[in-house]
């Protein structure tokens, strides 16, 4: 073919060129626009089970937000979700790639209930802090092995994070089938743990916890330690360029090892959250194959870190959507019959969404005429 | 005990097994090897697998053909390679964040369509009648071998066929070529002449491609059902093996059927109900893939691109 006709019958050409950080507001749009061209997406899905995504919508929505009850139950999703997701932010601002918060959560459980369960006597306000710490150093020896194997042997940390989970499982698996089975339960689970342990709920007859105050602390002190501490500081600068900041007198082996230990070691209270708050067992393996406990909070933590831009308060956010998705998608399937899980193929397509939205914050495409 | 356990039945069928839990990780690792080789480090390789096995059964189920159900899930792979290929190679995003973005799509996905093709999850999962193990004449009836070697499934061949075919396109081709100087130095192979971005995006078509069909085989042929997460972490096998075979074919296979063997002693060891929690045994895999990955991390020669976006204009 002629060059010449090429040029007139071809695709047209683009140029992409970097540009300067754009102000706050413009990001902020480019991420609410991800999401709504993902909501549109989901209409599509929801169009293809059969039914009128306006309806579809509404009782998701409604069901999340529509009432007392409607919004307790979300608040009670929204703190394993703000924990996980702060763990997971802690963690990627480094780019320590931790997918590893489904086990740590596990892991702070396991430890949890056998404080729990053993220390009968003690009252509330020494069994509820002691449980809580156990789950936290917990969860962070389980973090801290894949940041240890990191840093002292190059091996990829998001392979090791992720098996860790499948790990952790089915250690929690053996344990409640096995040793610490309750024989009086129908199914494998671990006694209840004393009730001193449990949390209190904040409102007489609602699910709603202390969890939620404790996620919410966490939440702060991290905001507080990005905005204030050196630590802070010597985390994004690992994150920006490891080597760089390797050449400033950082210690990048030690930063990424304290990330990990604090990233895990969130993740542990979401599971130390799920079991005193929620479950009061020590509960095995769901069908699906995450733990009935954990209930895939550790992956979503993943997804609201990166939807909220790994800032505090996005992911509060972003923690607080993915509450509305889940609860929402249950009073969806109740009134609509479309497939509950809908939240899970949402955390890919936002993902995705919020991929291209990024891409648009940071470049600029433009049409390249001959 | 051990006597009475290691018997030459258990060890046949213990090869045979191997042969079996190389398969996916098999499709996997090769088609992993592609991707990284020129560059891209395709973590979506799970939810790949898992988008595999969804559609390859619910494509069986409705035309009771397992093949097309191999070519719909292979479809659906390319399908998944290209979103990674614009994702990666056309946007430049982070190779890490696109390939978990892909896996979560595809694990939430392929629970949805089997959901909306096929029905509710839970309960007693509807079946397919799956791949049959094929028996070769006369080579079937050699003593040790012909059990292992010559009564498998046509899968299990093309599997094993894909190391030679692999090791060829990667060492004597052009194509081959392209793809290493790509992944070692884009810069120079574009100078060269060589189109980078074509050359990624066809490597991530077939690393979608041969990682769906590795999920066809958990669905279609090891069992006759689909389940959610079913590959259960298999892809993130895939991705240390790469590493463990140092993205060279032959090496590859030596590290699948290592892992093979692996699981299928935890299988086989269950089956003969062996006095030992079958949960420790089902952690085993894992914690083998961790202990190889960090044996190995220090030595692997990474593609020397790999993770770094390539843009004409920087």
């Amino acid at each position: 073919m002629p060059p010449q006709l090429k040029a007139k019958i071809g695709l047209p050409k683009f140029r992409i060129e970097k540009r300067p950080p754009p102000p706050l507001l413009t990001r902020v749009k480019w991420y609410v626009l991800s999401v709504v061209i993902s909501l549109i997406i989901g209409a599509i899905l929801i169009l293809s089970a059969g039914v009128n995504p306006a309806i579809a919508y509404y009782h998701l929505f409604s069901g999340a937000l529509g009432g007392k009850l409607a919004l307790t139950e979300t608040l009670w999703r929204f703190t394993p979700l703000l924990l996980t997701g702060t763990a997971v932010a802690v963690a990627f601002t480094c780019k320590f790639w931790n997918i590893g918060a489904e086990g740590q959560m596990l892991a702070g459980a396991t430890l949890a209930a056998y404080f729990g369960v053993t220390f009968v006597g003690l009252p509330s306000w020494v069994l509820i802090p002691l449980v809580t710490v156990a789950g936290f150093l917990a969860g962070a020896a389980w973090a801290a092995i894949p940041a240890i194997l990191r840093a002292k042997f190059g091996a990829d940390d998001v392979v090791t994070t992720l098996l860790g989970n499948w790990i952790m499982l089915y250690f929690v698996g053996a344990l409640v089938e096995g040793p610490w089975r309750d024989p009086y339960s129908l199914w494998p689970e671990s006694p209840a743990i004393a009730s001193a342990a449990r949390f209190p709920t904040l409102i007489p007859g609602y699910r709603i916890h202390i969890g939620l105050i404790i996620a919410v602390l966490i939440s702060l002190l991290f905001l507080l330690i990005m905005r204030r501490s050196i630590w802070g500081y010597q985390l994004k600068a690992v994150g920006a360029n490891p080597r760089a900041a390797g050449f400033a007198g950082i210690n990048v082996g030690r930063v990424l090892i304290t990330a990990a230990i604090l990233s895990g070691g969130i993740a542990g209270i979401a599971g130390v959250n799920e079991l005193c708050g929620t479950h009061f067992h020590l509960k095995g393996i769901a069908m699906g194959a995450v733990g009935e406990l954990s209930w895939g909070y550790g992956y979503a933590g993943v997804f609201i870190a990166m939807l909220g831009g790994l800032h505090p308060l996005g992911v509060m956010l972003a923690a607080f959507f993915m509450a509305i998705m889940i609860n929402g998608s249950q009073a969806m399937y109740r009134a609509t019959g479309v497939y509950s899980p809908f939240w899970r193929v949402m955390q890919g397509v936002i993902m995705i969404c919020l991929l291209i939205g990024i891409f648009m914050i940071n470049y600029r495409v433009r049409r390249v005429r001959e | 005990m051990i006597g009475e356990v290691i018997t030459a039945t258990f060890i046949i069928s213990f090869l045979a097994a191997t042969l079996r839990m190389a398969v996916p990780l098999l499709f996997g690792t090769i088609g992993e090897a592609f991707a990284e080789r020129s560059g891209i480090l395709n973590l979506g390789i799970e939810g790949m697998m898992l988008m595999g096995a969804s559609v390859a059964f619910t494509t069986t189920f409705y035309t009771g053909s397992l093949w097309l159900g191999v070519g719909v899930a292979a479809l659906v792979g390319i399908l998944l390679g290209l979103l990674m290929a614009f994702l990666t190679v056309t946007m430049g995003a982070q190779q890490h964040v696109s390939g978990l973005g892909v896996f979560f799509l595809g694990m939430g996905l392929s629970f949805y369509l089997y959901r909306i093709f096929v029905g509710e999850l839970g309960g007693v999962p509807p079946t397919v009648t799956p791949f049959r193990p094929i028996y070769i004449p006369l080579l079937g009836d050699i003593p040790v071998l012909g059990p292992i070697l010559f009564q498998q499934y046509v899968l299990v061949y093309i599997a094993l066929l894909l190391v030679p075919i692999a090791a060829f396109i990667f060492d004597r081709t052009t194509l081959g070529l392209q793809i290493t100087a790509v992944g070692q130095n884009p810069k120079a192979a574009d100078t060269a002449g060589i189109n980078v971005f074509r050359i990624r995006y066809l490597c991530l078509m077939v690393a979608g491609a041969l990682s769906a069909i590795g999920g066809a085989w958990f669905s279609i042929a090891q069992s006759s059902m689909f389940l959610p997460l079913m590959t259960a972490g298999r892809g993130w096998v895939c991705i240390a093996l790469v590493v463990f075979g140092n993205w060279m074919p032959y090496r590859i296979l030596i590290g699948a059927l290592l892992f093979g063997g692996i699981d299928a002693l935890q299988t086989s060891l269950q089956a003969v109900g062996v006095a030992f929690p079958y949960r420790i045994l089902q952690m085993l895999p894992y914690i083998f893939t961790i202990i190889v990955l960090v044996a190995v991390a220090r030595r692997a020669t990474y593609p020397a691109a790999l993770l770094k976006p390539y843009r004409r204009e920087e």
